[in-house]
């Protein structure tokens, strides 16, 4: 940015005017946004939307335990399907439980957490490559129980998975269906969209004022230097708990989120896959900024969409087949992705100023 | 009362010995200096008083309760702060970040307060920014305080860990050897600092290897050499002891 | 008496497979410090490639006997999967080696994405059948059957590793590689050149990986795009079990592993009062990761890492 624009931006980034009319133009827009999206490009649109909110919850809480605290977790979708699981069994047919979200959703999250301190008690203490396989492993054993699980008792319903799942419901407005409110009518895909949109914004509320406190303080000690920062009375183990189980948590919520927009949950939806693309989001979009997090998880969430769109027709067009289908485009864009993000720009796409400084500059052993 | 005793503390690594049946009684008020050739086991036994190892046999006592084998982050809650050998600052966070990082442990917002920055948790916050500034210019590195600790100069980092170290409020700083490294103008400098320190009312143990710096400054020192503890006393009685000269310099002189 | 023989034998051809490939991680690990992510997916393309050499040949009917072909699509697939090794060390691991651990940890994700992609796009999704070169005639005894191509893959696996342990102890190289392993910066100034020797080591776990894939493809009668990623990952729960960095532990580790998963899946049906089935064998490899690295992470004959790591 040239020298005469950025300080442009930056007085008015001061001007309390300018930033209150910014705000307001944002809030205009997130509003309008649903609307506007289903009259150009059509309401399925909007639910890509809905489903990329989801995955920034996600990945902003994959962010706390990877980007503040610096432990590789490879298999966080695993607090997800907790989340998930535990809503569709209990607001659907399958048990005849039908609890209302707003009990189930807390539920998740406290379960999932509960989860997370089990996982993490005994193995937080592990190396950064040996906490990646076994949190790697873990998530694979929660996805073969819930693949599993439905003899001889049937607990999940095995491979099939639960549906009919109960929508949300506010005031007697079902999320599965259009409402009219104040003359306008609005579908469900726009009410998941407006919670959504509340609810992630209430994560990166959240995640900011972690970050600049006492415990994000300690997450960065640790991530430096874990025996000086054991060596400052920082009790790492509980620390790095924290960390893990508030990524949980914001997983389980997400988790049950999940399961009411869709109606209906499976094991095919928590594979390592899912898994490593959280990561990706979060590597890409810059490793410990929350902003930039926000970024990497709406671009590769909407991204493989926009591709299933545009590259079977685009090759077509120019070389008459297909060769790269859209999810192999994508599976190649992601490995990609990871390997020359970490090659050339370890810090991501938009890192904070503190984590490019960490990532890029080599320390040589033996120096500070 | 003493303020730390070790006692017949042993520690080996594999085969090797580092530590053998070593004692030590440290007095509230004193400075207290560890001395010997290298490799004698000074690191190790200030590993062990800080929790970074657990001992095979002995014990570690400090003001009247047990410390032995006990974690990191409790000794220090007990009042025993370190610094490193080979400076473990926290690179890429700036000079008053690492000091506020030392005031973690005698502050108590958790999760819930960084979130919701109640006025508990605002005025806690304060208060450690404020004494973390106190500290820096205490130690003399105030007008570094927003630079990243891995671009101070050396002198200035050594400075800036024993600010971070006194930010824990201990009642006993572990030094090892702070003033390696520095030249005679420096040297002097650290020496003011720590005898202010002890004015101030913290006791030290110090690794030195500079003859000067603890001739001057320490109380009483004492002297390993393969682990085992060979002499102790005032400096000036031990400079004269055979079995110190034998272990530094190899043998009599001709 | 017949299950539990059967059991065992099916372990111990399973587990020599596994300590084929686990020795590739543990190599790597003792050099580097590194988990190499990519080296199950290393697997699968030596077995895919095999494959395909050995249907080309089939196909073109040159009158070549079938074990020939064999061994002719063996050596193709380790010369592919030493080249694979050494190329993703230099690109990917190399320019990492300074930089935080988390780094070279992300690239090898990204690496073992790729390979799978590629692997796909190659050779599609479906599950490919691997013709048998050596009519699998079975030998009972005991009530228990073994093929020979069961026993062959015994035999393959355990000369290979005493040629490897050969390697490691009696010659220049394998000296060189045990200093690098043991301290790299030292190793360098007693004129050890590095990066040659963590090539190599890249290499070698390549073609012991590639030898694997042809086995364990051989054994099962499948090739799948996908295969390298549960294999590889108890491949290196393996290892761990061994003691990482240690080359007779990645071994031990290795039959150790194949012998509780096939003990496991054969009898949790009767152990559980048929709560749990042989559908779980995966998940044995995870609890034995699991449990090793809460209660004994220096694995059972020790570790071996280097003092950089």
């Amino acid at each position: 940015m040239r020298a005469g624009a950025r300080a442009m931006l930056h007085r008015l980034r001061q001007d309390p005017r300018a930033r209150w009319a910014g705000l307001a133009l944002i809030v205009v827009a997130l509003t309008v946004l649903p609307f506007a999206l289903e009259a150009s490009v059509g309401r399925t649109w909007v639910r890509i939307i809905d489903l990329a909110l989801l995955y920034t919850m996600l990945a902003l809480g994959l962010n706390i335990v990877v980007g503040f605290a610096g432990l590789l977790d490879l298999g966080y979708i695993a607090f997800y399907a907790v989340g998930a699981y535990a809503y569709a069994l209990l607001a659907s047919p399958h048990f005849g439980v039908h609890l209302p979200w707003w009990l189930l959703l807390p539920m998740g999250a406290v379960l999932a957490a509960f989860f997370g301190v089990v996982l993490g008690a005994p193995t937080l203490r592990l190396r950064g490559d040996y906490l990646a396989i076994v949190t790697l492993g873990f998530g694979e054993i929660i996805r073969i129980f819930l693949n599993n699980l439905n003899a001889p008792i049937n607990i999940t319903n095995g491979p099939q998975g639960v549906n009919l799942i109960d929508p949300i419901t506010i005031e007697g407005m079902s999320f599965a269906k259009t409402n009219t409110l104040l003359g306008i009518s609005f579908p469900g895909t726009h009410l998941h969209y407006y919670l959504f949109v509340l609810l992630a914004m209430l994560v990166m509320f959240v995640c900011i004022r972690l970050q600049d406190s006492r415990i994000g303080r300690a997450w960065v000690a640790i991530r430096e230097d874990e025996i000086a920062a054991q060596a400052m009375g920082i009790n790492t183990r509980n620390i790095k708990l924290l960390a893990f189980a508030m990524g949980a948590t914001f997983g389980g919520v997400a988790g049950g989120l999940f399961s009411s927009l869709q109606g209906f949950v499976s094991p095919e939806s928590f594979v390592v896959w899912e898994s490593i693309t959280v990561l990706c989001m979060v590597v890409l979009g810059g490793m410990g900024h929350v902003a930039g997090v926000v970024l990497g998880a709406l671009m590769l969430a909407t991204l493989p969409e926009l591709l299933r769109h545009t590259a079977a027709p685009l090759q077509q067009q120019l070389l008459g087949k297909v060769i790269l289908d859209p999810e192999s485009l994508r599976m190649l864009l992601f490995g990609l992705a990871l390997i020359l993000v970490m090659l050339l720009r370890p810090a991501g796409l938009w890192p904070s100023p503190t984590r490019r400084r960490e990532l890029t500059s080599a320390r040589a052993p033996g120096t500070l | 009362m003493l303020l730390l005793e070790a006692r017949n503390i042993r520690k080996s690594f594999g085969g090797l010995l580092a530590l053998s049946e070593v004692s030590l009684a440290i007095e509230p008020g004193e400075i207290y200096g560890l001395i010997g050739p290298n490799g004698a086991g000074k690191t190790t036994l200030f590993n062990v008083l800080t929790g970074l190892y657990k001992p095979d046999a002995g014990a570690v006592v400090f003001n009247g309760t047990d410390l032995t084998g006990k974690k990191p982050n409790l000794i220090v809650e007990a009042g025993i702060a370190r610094t490193f050998q080979n400076i473990r600052l926290f690179a890429n966070m700036t000079a008053i970040e690492n000091v506020m990082v030392g005031r973690h442990l005698r502050a108590r917002a958790g999760a819930l307060g960084a979130v919701l920055r109640d006025r508990a948790t605002l005025a806690e916050e304060a208060a450690i920014r404020r004494r973390a500034h106190e500290l820096l210019e205490y130690v003399g590195v105030v007008r570094h305080g927003h630079a990243l600790a891995k671009n101070l100069a050396y002198g200035d980092q050594r400075r800036l860990e024993i600010a971070r170290a006194l930010a824990t409020d201990p009642k006993l700083l572990a030094l090892d050897e702070p003033a390696a490294g520095m030249n005679a103008t420096e040297t002097a400098s650290l020496r003011g600092l720590l005898e202010q320190i002890r004015a101030d009312g913290i006791t030290i143990l110090l690794i030195e290897h500079d003859v000067k710096l603890v001739m001057g400054l320490c109380d009483r020192v004492a002297v390993l050499d393969y682990g085992k503890k060979i002499a102790e006393g005032a400096p000036a009685h031990v400079q004269g002891d055979p079995a110190v000269i034998e272990a530094y310099l190899g043998g009599a002189l001709p | 008496m017949a299950i539990f023989l059967q059991q065992i034998l099916n372990g111990l051809v399973l587990g020599s497979v596994y300590a084929l490939v686990a020795l590739g991680y543990t190599m790597v690990y003792g050099i580097l410090g590194l988990i190499n992510f990519a080296h199950g997916e290393v697997v699968m393309v030596g077995a895919l490639v095999s494959l395909s050499v050995i249907e080309l040949l089939l196909g073109a009917n040159l009158g070549i006997p079938a074990p020939l072909v064999g061994v002719m699509a063996l050596v193709i697939a380790i010369g592919v999967c030493m080249t694979l090794g050494f190329s993703i060390e230099r690109v990917a691991y190399r320019p990492l080696r300074r930089a935080p651990r988390l780094a070279p940890l992300i690239t090898a994700i990204g690496v073992s994405i790729l390979l799978q992609t590629v692997a796909m796009l190659i050779w599609g999704r479906r599950y490919h059948t691997v013709p048998a070169l050596i009519p699998p005639t079975p030998h009972t005894f005991a009530g228990a059957t073994i093929t020979n191509v069961q026993i062959l893959i015994i035999l393959v696996s355990a000369l290979i590793m005493a040629g490897l342990m050969g390697l490691v102890h009696f010659t220049r190289l394998g000296r060189a590689m045990r200093a690098t392993a043991e301290n790299p910066v030292v190793a360098g100034l007693m004129g050890v050149n590095i990066n040659r020797i963590i090539s190599a080591t890249f290499v070698i776990g390549s073609a012991l990986a590639a030898v694997a894939g042809v086995l364990v493809s051989s054994n099962y009668g499948i090739a799948h795009y996908y295969m390298g990623f549960v294999l590889g990952l108890k491949a290196f729960t393996a290892a761990v079990l061994g003691g990482i960095g240690n080359l007779p532990g990645a071994m031990l580790g290795g039959l150790l592993l194949g012998l509780i998963e096939s003990l496991g899946a054969g009898y949790v049906g009767d152990l559980t009062g048929g709560f749990l089935g042989s559908h779980y064998q995966d998940v044995f490899a995870f609890l034995v990761l699991i449990t090793v690295l809460v209660f004994r992470p220096t694995g059972l004959l020790g570790e071996r890492v280097s003092e950089r790591a």
